[in-house]
């Protein structure tokens, strides 16, 4: 997608939204031709990529509901919390007190749902400030996952050790290894739910009535109040999503790792808003997009991987990338937004002159 | 009727009382006192002892309160600044800590990371510091000034990066400092029997009144986080003053910095001054302050700071887990932001209107 032909015209066309995420598709498209071309090997395999998405399927459940809440025009710090604890619980459930897989979901979606509802209820409907209240869930998160137990440990039960190991081949992607035999190329379960959640979420987003009043209440909420939204129950139902996801979430990485941990997922609130941020979604809400957050996370492991096997193996250089990566994305959405404001400023001003 | 008119009078005192900011943590610190009163007394005793270097110094949980909430305190200042003009929050102040306490580590041990005696007298090591944090700040400011990024996104890119950051100023060493001297200003100073944390704080506070006080600091701030638009037309820089709240700020996690890497003489990368940035935002939130900007108080965000330490020490004296104190504190801070959200107050005055109503047509029956 070159810009140099019309410049003006496409880029007035297009949506904040839309300009916001093809900037992040094509530089993940770019940042992965790089990696083929210029380090070779491993990533012509489609199994490096799909290894990505294995670590990372967790992350793009909780950063869906991040971005629905930053669409909304909220904020939620207390998904690495609620992932933590959920994946705790679970663990506690099926080792000591002996649960089945079944139950161990219940358990997590009711975890992620109470967070939902508490938050959902006091920030919608007792204005409280989402940072505050979400704070608050994250503190709560945290103690109560070492309340549940204090030390780390490896689950051992035996139906969620299959689960956990199930593997889903993916059809015609495989590589044949040096020996000449062929390897199937696969992802976990988590892989799977995640990609439903990003195509059901990308959905409801685009098509629903429900989804589109999220971008209204997150652009403006007083026009969203004069057109004749719910701000209130709006506003609730994408705190409750994001609880609900968020539990979903913690499910999924408690079935990636298989052990439960107070460590668990520690700042993992903050990888998911960052990827949120680079996937093109707009902390002052109305702007963003699940397929941008889907690939903002891989583009935010995309880098790790790519810094990791250029030699810059110190622990440091992958968080000063990660960071680094997020401040020329927030420098380039500054300036996109500043610079189209102009243009459609001064188109306005010559209509009227 | 007499005592009807008394009832409505304290009311009324009570309500009139509730408008003044502070009146919300001292209430909290109320509330926490006579429950601690209640609980045990002997929770307030304070004695003299004599340390290991044989000075004398004061203990009990009153001391260890104003010792360890005195680095929230210094940050709940620049917290407070940077809130009330920007309307948003630094979340990089625990990252900044990290790097200041670093870059004076560096000063002090040179590229030996143990050496007998230091490389460089502490007061240069200190000013470095600052700047370093400074320039932190100047950085989260431009990016919030300048590129218009919500506060909380534009420092989520240094609490991503600050540790790392950390860790590299030092090659990933852990340098220890073994001259005693280093060590006061995170413990006694030989004959003070007053911790040195607060002697700082004390410092800081009179420093910050002097400036609100004879300079219009504070109504700059104030005005820009009320309305931007209308400080610009009135002639106000709101940039600048934007940037300039964030540089404070940075001055802040500097003296933090100092405290907390000589408390120890040395420093962890990816422990030191951990998840002090939710705090200094919730001593800000407990001071009564809207996180959303605008008119703030100084003296409340202050005493939020040294109530929240004192709900902490509350809470280790009820044998409570370290790790598990966050639960408690983030229930307290739940009901505190419930009993004190307009919509909760509204609801509650309407409530006692309604009862006094009924009160009055009863008595009148």
């Amino acid at each position: 997608m070159t810009v140099t032909g019309k410049p003006r015209g496409l880029l007035r066309n297009i949506s904040d939204t839309n300009l916001l995420t093809s900037i992040t598709v094509i530089v993940f498209l770019v940042m992965y031709l790089f990696a083929i071309f210029g380090l070779g090997e491993g990533f012509t395999k489609p199994q490096t990529l799909f290894n990505i998405m294995n670590a990372n399927a967790a992350l793009i459940i909780l950063s869906c509901g991040l971005t629905l809440v930053m669409i909304n025009g909220g904020i939620d710090i207390s998904v690495g919390g609620v992932t933590a604890l959920v994946g705790m619980c679970c663990a506690v459930h099926l080792d000591y007190h002996g649960g089945n897989v079944f139950t161990a979901l219940l358990i997590a979606l009711g975890i992620g749902l109470a967070f939902g509802l508490v938050q959902g209820y006091l920030i919608a409907y007792l204005e409280i400030q989402p940072f505050i209240v979400t704070l608050a869930g994250m503190f709560f998160a945290r103690g109560m996952t070492t309340i549940v137990h204090n030390d780390p440990f490896n689950v051992e039960h035996k139906g969620f050790q299959a689960l956990k190991d199930t593997r889903i081949n993916v059809p015609g992607m495989g590589t044949y290894n040096r020996h000449g035999a062929y390897i199937d190329a696969y992802v976990e379960i988590g892989v799977i739910v995640a990609l439903v959640i990003v195509v059901l979420m990308f959905l409801m987003l685009k098509w629903t009535r429900t989804g589109r009043s999220f971008y209204a209440v997150g652009g403006s909420r007083q026009s969203a109040l004069m057109l004749g939204i719910n701000v209130r129950r709006t506003t609730f139902l994408a705190h409750l999503l994001c609880g609900l996801l968020a539990g979903i979430g913690g499910f999924v990485y408690f079935m990636h790792v298989g052990s439960g941990s107070p460590s668990h997922a520690s700042g993992e609130e903050m990888n998911a808003i960052a990827s949120s941020i680079i996937g093109g979604t707009m902390l002052t809400g109305g702007v963003g997009n699940v397929i941008g957050t889907l690939f903002g996370v891989l583009a935010l492991s995309l880098i790790k991987t790519i810094v990791s096997s250029i030699g810059l193996d110190q622990a440091w250089w992958k968080d000063i990338t990660v960071a680094a990566m997020l401040c020329i994305f927030l420098v380039i959405q500054s300036i996109t937004i500043a610079v189209r404001k102009r243009i459609s400023a001064s188109a306005v001003q010559k209509k009227s002159g | 009727m007499t005592a009807k008119s008394t009832r409505s009078g304290a009311g009324a005192f009570i309500a009139g009382l509730f408008r003044y900011q502070i009146m919300i943590p001292l209430a909290a610190l109320l509330l926490l006192t006579v429950f601690n009163l209640i609980l045990d007394p002997s929770f307030f005793s304070v004695s003299l002892a004599h340390n290991a270097a044989g000075n004398p110094v004061l203990n009990g949980n009153l001391i260890s309160i104003i010792d360890n909430g005195s680095e929230l305190a210094i940050l709940a200042i620049g917290m407070t600044f940077v809130t009330a003009a920007s309307g948003g929050q630094d979340i990089s102040v625990g990252a900044g800590i990290a790097i200041s306490g670093s870059v004076i580590l560096r000063i002090l041990c040179g590229t030996n990371p143990s050496p007998d005696s230091m490389q460089a007298p502490i007061i240069a090591a200190f000013l470095v510091g600052c700047l370093a944090a400074m320039a932190c700040g100047a950085f989260n400011g431009a990016l919030v000034a300048y590129f218009r990024l919500q506060p909380m996104v534009a420092t989520l890119i240094l609490f991503t990066a600050g540790r790392s950051i950390a860790a590299w100023v030092n090659n990933n060493q852990l340098p220890v400092v073994k001259e005693a001297e280093f060590t006061y200003f995170g413990g006694f100073i030989p004959g003070i029997p007053i911790p040195t944390p607060f002697l700082i704080a004390l410092v800081c506070f009179a420093v910050t009144w002097a400036v609100l006080k004879f300079t219009n600091l504070g109504l700059y701030v104030q005005s820009v986080g009320i309305n931007e638009k209308t400080s610009r037309l009135n002639g106000l820089n709101p940039a600048l003053i934007k940037l300039g709240v964030y540089v404070i700020l940075g001055l802040c996690v500097g003296v933090c910095g100092l405290i907390k890497v000589s408390r120890i003489s040395s420093i962890n990368y990816s422990v030191i001054a951990k998840d002090i940035e939710m705090d200094a935002i919730l001593a800000v939130a407990l001071g009564g302050n809207a996180l959303s900007g605008g008119k703030f108080s100084m003296s409340a965000s202050v005493l939020g700071a040294y109530v929240l330490q004192f709900l902490t020490t509350t809470l280790y004296k009820l044998n409570v887990q370290s790790t598990a104190i966050s639960a408690y504190k983030a229930v307290v801070v739940i009901i505190l932001v419930v009993c004190s959200a307009p919509a909760v107050r509204e609801k509650l005055t309407r409530l006692t209107k309604k009862l006094r109503a009924g009160n009055a047509s009863g008595s009148a029956a």
